[in-house]
């Protein structure tokens, strides 16, 4: 194997228009499914894989989908979940613009696995040149027949919409997603009922990441075995990671399951290394919402194995001393990066984007954030310390939708592996403020 | 019709229809282990799941599955299921959690209790009374908005707002064309209406009625008094609204009737609603049949006479937080 799958061909010029990706095999799976294969065959397929969902929460796709209600007479729908706006997170954006047709050409397999005539792609509002990019292709599809009434004369018909959102992170989680997509305000629904069961406008609906859907084509390709084959263990395929942070060569990789950790920093195939020679000081692995980690527990489990790039070893550990793999967004930090001010900066985040629902998210992500603020801008106090330990336990596990612990995690783990930089922090304003613009020197025996 | 199910709460069982919520089979047995509910409102669709007040934990799923629920839960959305067993006021956790709930809906709220029409019949004084700490930890400003009128009867307060939903259910359910609901997210949601229109239906003012705090209020009887010193009265009226019953409480001040509204039960719901001219147009004893003098609980300052200005509350007597907001409330008002 390349070791690409989702990326085989990104570099082939012309792959954003259909007569190219086609040419490169693009829409093999639609063929495939629609004149060999009944619904249940991909959704078997699709289980055997053992993919696990790409937008966060990693549920395996094939159960999801076998989970869908199908009531008589009553419409199914797909919604893709094209909104990414985890801080950190950029690879579905990089997925759309580039191939649009691999999308497409999931949704429809995808679609057709689950029974829906209608289906839907909701963009994040910001990515509003990629919703052109997707209607062309989208106008494109219909043209060449894989769009419309009786698709590739198998008797399918589908129609499928983009809908931009206006910009709030909610709308990623999918309740959220599935109101703004009724056109109502987006805040997140009392689970249960569970979108399988009542989604968009009360029908069974699933709900799944570009990622996911952009990966059906593949396994439908190649069958659900050989999927499985790819990665290691319970952590099938391929995943995009998105690297940001304090590295030579931040972009988009597609890295085989099971990669190790070290080897995607270091590597000059992936991360390159730390810039400028500087030592690494922590890692987000998954997205702003997963747990920060210092260099020795990405590097190594607490029972001092290798830690790898796959669901079950970054989560080795709980989180008392691992994390997620959450949506792939890995953010780097070297030794003279201010873990005060990166947890501050992910609180304001989440305090922003908090729908306000629940009491304990809507007060404790701004009382989070006031208190942080106090402490990187030299005000703070030691009992601080503990009283973020404190609110962001009173948010955490007592809301509607996930969004609250997103906002808890980044602040507990910071102070659990970082203690003592907050209290240096509150100790030594003045230094903390010099080292903040880059001297180190103030106060090198904080790096891990 | 389906074989009842039985649940235990606080080690209290009881047999309820399927489909019950855990926090409706406690108010089936009624007392103290019925969980607080601050948004949860019986007779609005879609209402409840985001005070979170109603926390509770299931120690037993059911009998079938006897696992626990690795997270506490909103008892007004969790239906019961056969088996299960429930801790609410048992439960350390719980209690710690509701303790943090309560904290949190006071951080940004004014405290201004002094000066409320609500005082004493607000639901979140009760609820931080009976849960809340002494002192607040929050040393920020707090949050603050503009009052504004919604209409020339009701006033939106929206400090004191805790973002229950319910009048926005009440505006969409109960009254015809809902011109209001919720504007911006997080913190700064606020209630609005579209453009700052007027709240204008004939039903509107049971927006007033459904909010816990005092964040929306009756303009015709702002200021007028505290509710302390008014006597409510049960009485009705033969209204020719179809959707009014005319069923109220009238609340004197000697020979006068300074408000009107409808009815709530020992949850604070309000046992049917009623019409905007029951409710601001009818101020005449000679408009109602008295009926006799409104039950209400010994526990609730409404009770109690003994309250003058410059002695506040027996409930503001005993919360440090209120005390203090109290005594700043009181300097201001005298300065
Ligand atoms: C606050 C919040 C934001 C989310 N944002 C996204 C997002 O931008 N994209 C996404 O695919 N999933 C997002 N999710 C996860 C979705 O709720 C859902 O789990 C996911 O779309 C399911 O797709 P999958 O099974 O293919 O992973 C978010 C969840 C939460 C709680
Ligand atoms: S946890 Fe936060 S974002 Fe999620 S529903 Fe509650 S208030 Fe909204
Ligand atoms: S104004 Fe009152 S009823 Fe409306 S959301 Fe706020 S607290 Fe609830
Ligand atoms: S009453 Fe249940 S969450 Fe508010």
């Amino acid at each position: 194997m390349s070791g690409k799958i989702l990326l085989e061909h990104i570099d082939v010029p012309g792959i954003n228009t259909f007569d190219t990706y086609r040419k490169m095999g693009g829409y093999r799976s639609v063929e495939k499914a629609l004149k060999t294969m009944s619904p249940e065959d991909v959704v078997e397929e699709v289980k055997k894989s053992g993919m696990r969902g790409r937008g966060g929460a990693g549920f395996p796709t094939g159960m999801k989908w076998s989970f869908l209600a199908k009531p008589v007479g009553v419409p199914r729908y797909l919604v893709c979940n094209a909104d990414e706006s985890e801080p950190g997170t950029f690879k579905d954006r990089y997925l759309m613009e580039k191939i649009p047709h691999g999308l497409i050409e999931g949704m429809i397999t995808s679609s057709y696995a689950l029974g829906a005539n209608t289906s839907y792609i909701y963009i994040r509002g910001e990515y509003f040149y990629i919703l052109r990019i997707l209607e062309k292709a989208i106008a494109e599809a219909y043209a060449n027949g894989f769009l419309g009434k009786n698709i590739l004369g198998s008797g399918y018909d589908l129609d499928l919409y983009v809908h931009p959102g206006a910009g709030a992170y909610i709308c990623g989680e999918e309740t959220a997603l599935l109101e703004s997509l009724e056109g109502k305000r987006g805040n997140p629904r009392v689970k249960p009922p569970f979108p399988a069961i009542a989604g968009l406008y009360a029908c069974p609906t699933v709900v799944n990441n570009v990622e996911t859907i952009a990966a059906i084509a593949p396994i439908v390709n190649m069958g659900g075995d050989e999927y499985a084959k790819i990665g290691i263990g319970r952590s099938t395929g391929t995943k995009l990671i998105s690297a940001s942070g304090h590295i030579n060569n931040p972009g988009i990789y597609e890295i085989e399951l099971g990669l190790p950790v070290e080897e995607f920093i270091y590597s000059d195939k992936y991360c390159g290394g730390i810039k400028n020679n500087k030592k690494l000081k922590a890692v987000v692995a998954g997205g702003s919402s997963v747990p920060i980690l210092p260099a020795n527990l990405i590097l190594k489990t607490a029972n001092n194995e290798e830690r790898l790039m796959s669901y079950e070893s970054l989560s080795d550990g709980g989180f008392v001393s691992g994390t997620m793999l959450g949506s792939g967004g890995f953010i780097v930090y070297d030794e003279d990066s201010c873990i005060v001010r990166n947890t501050w900066n992910f609180a304001r985040f989440y305090h922003h984007e908090s729908c306000g629902q629940c009491s304990p998210c809507r007060e404790g992500t701004g009382w989070m954030e006031k208190v942080l603020h106090r402490i990187e801008y030299g005000h703070g106090k030691l009992s601080d310390i503990d009283l973020l330990v404190e609110v962001s336990k009173k948010i955490e596990g007592n809301t509607i939708c996930p969004l609250g612990d997103a906002a808890a995690w980044p602040v507990a783990s910071a102070i659990r592996h970082f203690r003592e930089e907050f209290e240096w922090h509150i100790k030594e304003a003045t230094l903390s403020q010099s080292r903040n613009f880059g001297l180190l020197a103030a106060h090198p025996a904080l790096v891990k | 019709m389906a074989d009842k199910i039985k649940v235990t709460i606080d080690g209290q069982s009881v047999e309820v229809e399927p489909g019950t919520t855990i926090l409706n089979a406690a108010r089936q047995i009624g007392g103290d282990i019925v969980p607080p509910a601050m948004c949860y409102y019986s007779k609005l669709k879609g209402s409840g799941g985001k005070c979170r007040t109603c926390l509770v934990k299931v120690a037993q799923g059911s009998e079938k599955d006897p696992r626990p629920m690795p997270k506490l839960v909103a008892s007004c959305q969790t239906q019961v299921m056969d088996g299960m067993v429930v801790e609410n006021t048992t439960s350390p956790e719980v209690l710690e959690a509701r303790k943090g709930v309560v904290e949190m809906l006071l951080i940004n709220h004014p405290l201004d209790c002094p000066v409320c029409d609500q005082a004493g019949e607000c639901d979140l004084q009760n609820l931080s009374f009976e849960h809340g700490a002494s002192n607040s930890r929050y040393e920020f400003e707090r949050r603050t908005f503009d009052k504004v009128d919604i209409g020339d009867k009701i006033q939106l307060h929206m400090n004191r707002c805790i973002l229950c939903y319910r009048c926005v259910y009440t505006a969409d359910q109960i009254t015809e064309g809902r011109v209001h609901g919720v504007l911006n997210r997080g913190d700064q949601s606020e209630i609005s209406t579209y453009i700052s229109a007027a709240i204008d239906n004939d039903f509107s003012g049971n927006v007033i009625d459904v909010c816990p705090v005092g964040a929306l209020t009756d303009k015709t009887f702002r200021f007028k008094n505290r509710v302390w010193f008014t006597k409510p009265v049960d009485a009705h009226r033969d209204c020719d609204h179809e959707k009014c019953s005319g069923k109220v409480v009238l609340w004197y001040k000697g020979e006068d009737v300074l408000r009107v509204t409808a009815r709530k039960d020992q949850y604070g719901e309000v046992e049917s609603f009623i019409c905007n001219t029951c409710r601001f147009e009818k101020k005449a004893t000679a408009d109602w049949t008295i009926e006799g003098p409104r039950k209400i609980e010994d526990t609730s300052v409404i009770s109690s006479n003994h309250y003058e200005m410059a002695h506040p509350l027996p409930i503001i007597e005993k919360n440090e937080v209120l005390i203090e907001a109290n005594k700043k409330m009181f300097h201001k008002k005298i300065k």
